[in-house]
Formats: structure tokens, sequence, C-alpha cells
């Protein structure tokens, strides 16, 4: 089959069940989910175009993008909406699979994979916070690091290594940048990968008790 | 996996296919914790390029009998009690706010969630599950109050000048 042949066109399904595509069956949230991925994933490369992670230009940066670049008001705010919006859809997505019994086997390697895609998006989202290095960034990160050195015995040492220092400082900009844009990122589209690859073993998308694979 | 190479008979005794497997796994083993420890040492920052510890604060006559005195920069306050001085740690023992001290209300109270101290850097409401730290306080010998932060005293200890 062509579709199998050639890499470009492999992602694409050869066969789908009719009642799978069904707006009713999943609300299309996983679909969103991605799509919100993508709109990150592209919007995040353009204003890295811009962007210096080093105190305090980081802030002067993101208000150059809000004033001087072009389309930059409309990029930055699609990055932050999308943002949100990811976070929201995938637990969305995430309650959807819980109540249609969607986990059930053989499904139940992909919900564990779909828990570690929903903690790597609230982490995107905590290391992305840091980057416009304005108040609201500083302090959250504050907060966020010393809930972390609340961890029984090692949670000082890893407050320190994540922060590289003892305070949020230029040093936490740049591992919370490298997070952001490229170690996070990287295990996401991985697990994406895993996720995608275990709903075709699986039979295709969950449709309900009714479908003959059960 | 079946193999036709002849085997030792005695047990104890390794052959020589053997010996070079586990002498291979092994060497990886070292290398692997090696490259464990190496990397934990690299994430490790060996040079910090945050400012020191030590504040000098002044002199002791520029603080009024009875006042507290907070300085934003190094985050600590400077209070001169009856029975001395003494410094305190700004930083909110709950989630690391800053605290502010509130002339009014006679207390020190942090914004973000509703945490208050006494003068003393006694946790009298709020989340925060520790009082504020005394830090360490000496006369330098131009006669400067100096402060360092990196070090926690036990409260009470206040300094005579």
């Amino acid at each position: 089959m062509a579709v199998e042949q050639s890499f470009l066109l492999h992602p694409i399904s050869v066969r789908v069940r009719r009642r799978a595509l069904d707006v009713a069956v999943t609300w299309y949230l996983g679909t969103l989910s991605f799509g919100a991925f993508v709109i990150l994933v592209v919007t995040g490369t353009l204003l890295m175009l811009y962007y210096h992670p080093s105190a305090p230009q980081a802030y002067t940066d993101m208000k150059d993008l809000e004033f001087v670049v072009s389309g930059g008001v409309f990029l930055r705010n699609l990055h932050r909406w999308s943002a949100h919006a990811m976070v929201l859809l995938v637990f969305a997505h995430m309650f959807k699979v819980f109540y249609r019994g969607a986990y059930r086997p053989p499904r139940e390697f992909n919900w564990v994979i779909g828990v570690m895609l929903l903690i790597l998006t609230l982490l995107l989202s905590y290391t992305g916070y840091l980057l416009p290095w304005d108040q609201l960034a500083f302090w959250a990160i504050t907060v966020g690091s010393s809930i972390m050195s609340s961890v029984p015995l090692v949670g000082g040492q890893i407050r320190f290594l994540v922060l590289g220092g003892n305070t949020v400082s230029a040093n936490a900009l740049l591992r919370f940048y490298v997070l952001h844009c490229l170690i996070l990122p990287m295990a996401a589209a991985l697990l994406i990968g895993v996720h995608f690859w275990r709903i075709r073993k699986d039979g295709g998308l969950y449709t309900g008790p009714e479908a003959s694979d059960e | 996996m079946s193999s036709n190479i002849p085997m030792p008979n005695t047990p104890g005794q390794t052959s020589r296919r053997e010996a070079f497997s586990k002498l291979g796994v092994g060497s990886i083993a070292v290398a692997g914790a090696g490259a464990v420890v190496f990397g934990y040492a690299y994430i490790s920052p060996g040079v910090l390029y945050e400012s020191s510890p030590l504040a000098n604060v002044g002199k002791p006559e520029i603080y009024a009998r009875d006042s507290i005195t907070q300085d934003l920069k190094r985050m600590i306050y400077v209070v001169r009690d009856p029975k001395g001085f003494y410094a305190l740690s700004s930083t909110c023992a709950h989630l690391g706010c800053q605290t502010a001290w509130n002339v009014e209300q006679g207390i020190i109270a942090c914004p973000c969630h509703g945490s208050k101290y006494n003068t003393r850097g006694v946790r009298v409401d709020g989340p925060a599950p520790r009082d504020l730290p005394w830090l360490r306080m000496w006369v330098n010998d131009e006669g400067d109050l100096m402060v360092d932060r990196s070090k926690i005293v036990t409260p009470g200890h206040y300094l005579r000048v």
C-alpha cells in the first residue's frame, strides 16, 4: 500500500472504523490536544527567534515581541492561549477516556503513557511560565521551587539542581529554557508517538462496548 | 542460546566466552555508573553568581531604639530591641515570598498566603510551618553591623553593642 511504503504517509491509517469518526464518541479531544501541541511548537519556534534566555534581557524581548515585532503580539498570545487550551484539553481528554472506560484491556498501557504525557504537559506549562521574566513568573517559580524543596531528604538538593543555584536567577532561566524548548518537547514527541502507535496496535480508537474487538 | 562450543564439565569453572562476557558487561556497568556520577557533577553548578551572603548594614547608631528596619535588597530585617540587636530573614517560611513589616498592625506579614510573624520572627498566623530564622550578626573591625544570611542561629541571641 502506498501509505505503508512512504515515511511521510505512514502516520495515516489504512483503515478506520466508521463509528470512530463520530464527534460524539471522543469529542475529538485527543486530536485537539495534539493540534494545540502543534500550534505551540510552531509558535514557540518562531518566538525563539527574538527571545534571549538571559536575565534581564528576557523581559525586554517579551516586550519587543508585544510592541515591536510584526505579528509578535499575535504569536505570543496564540502561544499563551494554546498552552492554556492544551492543559484544559488534555484534562478533558483524560476524563473522557476514564468515563468511557477506554482504559480497559488492551488499552491499560496507553493510559499510563497518557498520564506521563499529562505530567509533561504540566511541566511544559511550568517551565514556560518563567520565561517572560516578570514578577508573576519570578514569584510563581520561587513558590514552586520551594514546594520542591519540601521533598524529604533530597528536596533541598533537587531544588538546587533544578534552579542551578540557591535562588531564581539567570541560571534558573536558562535551565528552564532548555527544559521548555528542548528536553520536554522531545520527551513529549516521543511519548506522543508511542501513544498513537498504541492506539493502532490496540485496534483503533475505543468506540464503545459493542465493538467486536472487546 | 545453544552452542556447539564444548563447555567445561566441572562446576565453578567459567568458559573463556563467559569470562569475556562478564568483563564486557562489567565494564559497561562501571562506565555507566561513572557517567551518572559525572553527569550529576556536571549539572551541579560549581560557581554561583549570586550576591554574597555577608551584608554590611551600617553603624549601630543609625538604628533607633525599639525599631525594626527592613532591608529589601538583602531580604533581612535588622531589629534593635532593648535587649540588643538581631537580624531576621525576611523570606517567608511558607513558600519563599518576601514578607513586609506592617507598621499599623505591628506584625511582619506575607502578601502571598497570609502568614504573619511577630517582631521576634515567631509565626502567629497563616500557613507557614516554621518561624522566621534568626541570622548570625556581629560587629566588624570598622564598627559596622554585619549579617551572614547563610548562617542561622538560635532565636534569643541578642547582639549587645
